[in-house]
């Protein structure tokens, strides 16, 4: 019996590796491997932008994809050595948590290219991705103070990082430059990667903020959003998505989002990268090039009366233009 | 003085209720196995099995309720794969209840890529087929069955004797291994419960790891509430109004640091351990088989 069992294998092995072989499309492909952060593909936000890219990428360009979420932070160092162990040509880590792995792994295999969103790296065979967020969440905290009725715009942030605190201080900005007497509620939902992902908290906190009388609340917190459409839907007042175009979770609560292009960013470095002309160095997104904006569409359009539009599509062009200096985080902070 | 007035607020009372919620359906859950001489660390894995199986349901029923049960019998598994080890194999009940959290965590993500090809989270629930506040209520009515029972009837007698003096349960003819299997099924049950009402009221979808810790506070409640109903429920009471102050205070700038806040459930709890609330006696035959 063991014989013949032994004997089958001898058969069926060399048969597996010929159609391995034959069938794999690892030998002709180009492979692209996202790290995605904690929040996950399915977040609807941050995470998603990037699958989302990726996954076009793959339709229209015909890479090899495959994606990979990193539980904790322990594991995103692991998660980018081994794409690159397993010859992945491109690998892109998305969320500034990855940014130390990328710059350790990215040394250790300079043949292979490697992106980071959020992140600034410095080396050759690195591209990093960075947005303008202050100058878009401006823009939806004129949205808000325009929409208010009282004079208190709300804002909840995942992880306190400075990344959220320069969403924060846009959206403050652009509030005061409507009416320079509206006052911003803020809260964190805590200090650990947990934050982008406890949507009963975050509805808590909103709970509280549309009780003190804030009736716009601005969410940059990955997965945790959810919490806060949740409230505004029972409390039948606004919420500003952020990253993708959220306004469709909940139509007609949603006043707008805060768009930042990750799927766009994701897309082009795929498609350079494709095409051999993979460029390293550091590559800023913002309002002028659409890598930010705030979304209108058929589930928001009642929302926004034509005079609030006309008054958001000045100050951006004035941004734009340079008249207005939106605060930034960053910038402070170094001084 | 404005701080106070927003703190004791129907709103306030309202969220307490909210947080306290999960943490009684757990922590009446634990009461059940704990009693019984087995140690429940594997609360958190029922919840999170709970919690997924209950946004499940409701999203195929489009019925809250309909989830709310899916979720207990959801926790009833998971508790039926623990007293197996457990009780029949006599297994480590403190490395049982482990694997059984990390099997949860490991097994959501597998069943959402199956059903909804996501990793790790369902689709999000409407309105109608969430709660907006019955699972307060269920979670009050509950305690106070469960404190009738244990100070009033005979199965309360069991329930105690199973952890005291397993010999003298056997002794009156009755059988501990078949009432054990009883209470980790009903401590399930409830843990699957409180894991619904995270996933069904609290939030509106199940996503990872949700229950972040509230099986381990609910655990910290039962050893704080000395094992016994009522003082448990304080407890969970407790550490939710606790947890609610923290969320009205956050920004407002009261010289206490938020950390604190968050640090006093756990620091309490080793206080009351180290006995200066009274001692805090474990049920004598816990862990023991």
């Amino acid at each position: 019996m063991s014989l013949l069992a032994k004997s089958t294998t001898h058969i069926w092995i060399p048969l597996f590796i010929s159609a391995g072989v034959l069938f794999s499309p690892s030998l002709y492909a180009f492979k692209v491997g996202l790290v995605l952060d904690k929040g996950g593909k399915d977040d609807k936000s941050f995470n998603s932008a990037a699958y989302q890219g990726a996954t076009k990428a793959q339709k229209e360009l015909g890479i090899e994809f495959k994606y990979v979420e990193a539980m904790d932070s322990n594991a995103i160092e692991n998660l980018h050595r081994s794409f690159a162990r397993k010859d992945f040509d491109l690998i892109i880590g998305i969320g500034f948590a990855q940014a130390e792995a990328v710059r350790k792994i990215a040394k250790q295999f300079p043949d292979k290219k490697f992106a980071i969103v959020d992140g600034e790296v410095k080396a050759t065979n690195v591209r990093s991705l960075l947005f303008e967020e202050h100058e878009g969440s401006f823009l939806v905290g004129a949205l808000a103070a325009l929409k208010t009725h009282g004079n208190k715009v709300g804002f909840i942030g995942g992880m306190d990082i400075p990344l959220i605190r320069r969403f924060e201080m846009g959206y403050k900005a652009g509030a005061e430059k409507i009416n320079p007497k509206e006052k911003l509620i803020s809260n964190f939902i805590g200090v650990t990667g947990d934050a982008w992902n406890n949507p009963a908290k975050a509805k808590e906190l909103a709970l509280a903020q549309y009780n003190a009388g804030v009736d716009v609340i601005f969410v940059a917190a990955g997965a945790s959003g959810s919490g806060v459409f949740d409230a505004a839907e029972e409390k039948k007042k606004f919420a500003i998505g952020v990253d993708s175009n959220q306004n469709w979770i909940k139509p007609g609560f949603i006043l707008t989002s805060m768009l930042k292009r990750v799927d766009i960013a994701v897309y082009d470095t795929i498609k350079e990268s494709k095409e051999n002309h993979f460029r390293s160095g550091v590559f800023r997104f913002g309002l002028k090039d659409e890598g930010i904006d705030y979304a209108v569409d058929q589930y928001n359009e009642k929302l926004i009366t034509p005079e609030m539009k006309n008054k958001v599509e000045a100050l951006k062009s004035q941004i734009i233009k340079g008249q207005i200096q939106v605060p930034d985080y960053y910038k402070r902070s170094k001084k | 003085m404005q701080i106070l007035s927003e703190i004791f607020s129907f709103y306030f009372l309202l969220s307490l209720l909210r947080g306290a919620t999960p943490l009684i359906f757990a922590s009446m859950a634990g009461l059940f196995s704990e009693r019984s001489g087995l140690v429940q660390i594997g609360l958190e894995g029922m919840m999170l099995m709970g919690a997924l199986f209950a946004a499940a349901g409701a999203l195929a029923t489009h019925s809250p309720w309909m989830g709310f049960i899916l979720g207990g019998g959801a926790g009833l598994i998971a508790a039926a794969i623990y007293g197996f080890f457990a009780i029949e194999l006599k297994s480590d009940q403190v490395v049982t209840g482990t694997a059984l959290n990390l099997l949860a965590i490991g097994f959501a993500p597998f069943v959402t890529k199956i059903l909804y090809d996501s990793t790790g989270s369902t689709p999000g629930l409407d309105l109608s087929s969430r709660f907006s506040f019955e699972p307060i209520l269920i979670a009050l009515l509950v305690s106070g069955v469960i404190y009738y029972l244990y100070h009033r009837s005979q199965l309360g007698i069991v329930l105690q004797f199973c952890g005291e003096e397993p010999a003298a349960v056997e002794t009156a003819g009755y059988s501990v291994r078949s009432w054990r299997w009883i209470f980790i099924l009903v401590c399930g049950f409830l843990a699957g419960l409180g894991g619904a009402s995270l996933s069904l009221f609290l939030a509106s979808s199940y996503s990872p790891m949700m229950t972040a810790g509230r099986g381990f506070i609910a655990l910290a409640a039962l050893i704080f509430g000395k094992w016994k109903p009522l003082p448990t429920l304080m407890a969970c009471l407790f550490f939710a109004t606790i947890e609610a102050i923290q969320i009205r205070l956050q920004g407002v700038d009261t010289g206490i640091p938020v950390p604190w806040m968050q640090a006093l459930p756990y620091v309490i709890t080793i206080v009351a351990l180290a006995g200066f609330f009274g001692r805090s006696q474990a049920p004598k035959a816990l862990g023991k088989i």
